[in-house]
């Protein structure tokens, strides 16, 4: 017994080609669940703006699934779909899906009307005045729900392990049945930090990239 | 799958899983009594530093990096993962669990409190001074009712995720309505994991119906419309 410690280094260079596959599904995993859930959730948004009751029921629906626990849902998806990724991934697009919805829905309505109004002066049609007005002025808010997501979904992919897909999940969840081995568990959690951290600093830079006139206005 | 639902509904209707020692009642129990104690022993330490911090940098001013970073770590940080490091470290079951869940807990009521006392009318606040009122009354008796909603709207936040995160505990071994779910899995009961999903879930969805309540009856009347759900 090589002693348990709580970090070592030697383990990871052992290891790398483990945790790079188990990083590579667990970002496989989490893009293809907030690409999806973006791919609903912005025309959805778009649709629903401008009813105000039926954008105000979607948000609250949203609120009640949202409190439902990963683990419970995971729960119910997996006996329904089978053991593996498709539960857990359409678990995850749900959570993603929700926080998603509310704050594109949260950006576009919070557009100035006068806005609005200038951009038809101008001769805009309905579907102008979205794709040319109301979208770019969403952008911030759809961005930071994108943060938001992909953060949340880094962390909930370990909990996926529980039906059998789990990205790094899987190695806490193995070093943890062998022996209780502390270096593999650390390392798969800071793999997943630094998963987290990676690509909310790419969405970060994308949203700056995207919206210079942000960055105009500050200055 | 049919299969699966009618196993579900079988184990919810036998009465001996539910009031067996052990059982559902029993589990539900401990699962409310380590939420309490996971969000009462977060909310000590929270509620107080995030009201004083807030207190501190007042409005307009410059925020605290602190706060922010905290809760946006906390998101990032898998709940699953501390659990199973506390395992290891010799912490089993139920301690770990309230542990993991507290700090899990703790930015959101930190976040609440500090961004509610920090958020208060400027010009009440002011008042209070011109009136002579002490730092310490001014925080307590001016800033922590105008507080109040989000405070609410923290603890109402945390109380659901910590219900939430209490089932991955059964995982290493500790207790609550997640063990319906995690013996399920290992005996490949799947009927049983469907009823622990829709249990969890259910608990869930009941106590933030309960906590709505609770937080609009904590919000000062004239404040309610204001009050929002973080």
């Amino acid at each position: 017994m090589p002693g348990n410690p709580w970090f070592r280094w030697s383990w990871v260079l052992d290891n790398s080609d483990l945790l790079a596959t188990r990083a590579w599904q667990h970002l496989l995993l989490t893009i293809e669940a907030v690409a999806i859930a973006a791919a609903i959730a912005l025309p959805l948004a778009v649709l629903v703006v401008r009813r105000r009751r039926l954008a105000a029921a979607l948000v609250g629906v949203a609120a009640v699934v949202y409190t439902v626990p990963s683990l419970a849902l995971f729960a119910i998806l997996a006996p329904l779909l089978g053991i593996g990724r498709t539960p857990v991934l359409l678990g995850l697009v749900l959570y993603a899906l929700l926080v998603l919805l509310r704050q594109t829905l949260a950006g576009l309505t919070a557009l100035d009307p006068a806005v609005v109004e200038a951009a038809r002066g101008l001769g805009y049609g309905p579907a102008q005045v979205t794709m040319r007005v109301r979208l770019p002025a969403a952008l911030p808010a759809v961005v930071s729900g994108l943060r938001l997501a992909t953060v949340s979904t880094v962390a909930l992919v370990t909990v996926g392990v529980v039906v059998g897909y789990g990205g790094l999940g899987q190695l806490m969840f193995e070093g943890f049945r062998n022996n209780f081995y502390r270096a593999e568990i650390s390392a798969a959690t800071l793999a997943c930090l630094l998963l987290a951290f990676a690509l909310d600093a790419a969405l970060w830079a994308a949203g700056r990239a995207l919206t210079p006139w942000a960055r105009r206005s500050a200055a | 799958m049919s299969d699966v639902l009618a196993q579900a509904l079988r184990y919810l209707n036998d009465p001996l899983v539910w009031t067996r020692d052990g059982g559902l009642l029993d589990l539900t129990r401990e699962h409310l009594l380590m939420t309490l104690a996971a969000v009462g022993a977060a909310a000590a330490l929270a509620l107080p530093l995030g009201a004083w911090l807030g207190h501190r940098d007042g409005p307009g001013g410059r925020g605290s990096g602190i706060v922010v970073a905290l809760s946006n770590t906390s998101r990032a940080l898998p709940t699953l993962a501390i659990i199973l490091l506390l395992a290891t470290a010799g912490l089993f079951g139920d301690t770990a669990t309230i542990l993991a869940a507290g700090v899990f807990a703790a930015p959101v009521l930190l976040a609440g409190a500090y961004d509610g006392v920090r958020g208060a009318d400027p010009a009440a606040r002011d008042a209070a001074r011109g009136l002579g009122l002490s730092p310490a009354r001014v925080l307590w008796q001016v800033e922590a009712p105008l507080a109040a909603p989000l405070v609410a709207a923290g603890v109402r936040t945390a109380v659901v995720q910590v219900v939430a995160t209490i089932p991955l505990a059964a995982l290493a071994g500790g207790g609550g309505l997640g063990q319906v779910i995690a013996f399920g899995m290992g005996t490949q009961r799947y009927g049983q994991v469907l009823a622990g999903g829709v249990l969890v879930a259910g608990l869930c969805l009941l106590i933030d119906a309960v906590l709505a309540v609770a937080q609009r009856l904590a919000t000062p009347r004239p404040l309610r419309a204001r009050a929002t759900r973080r």
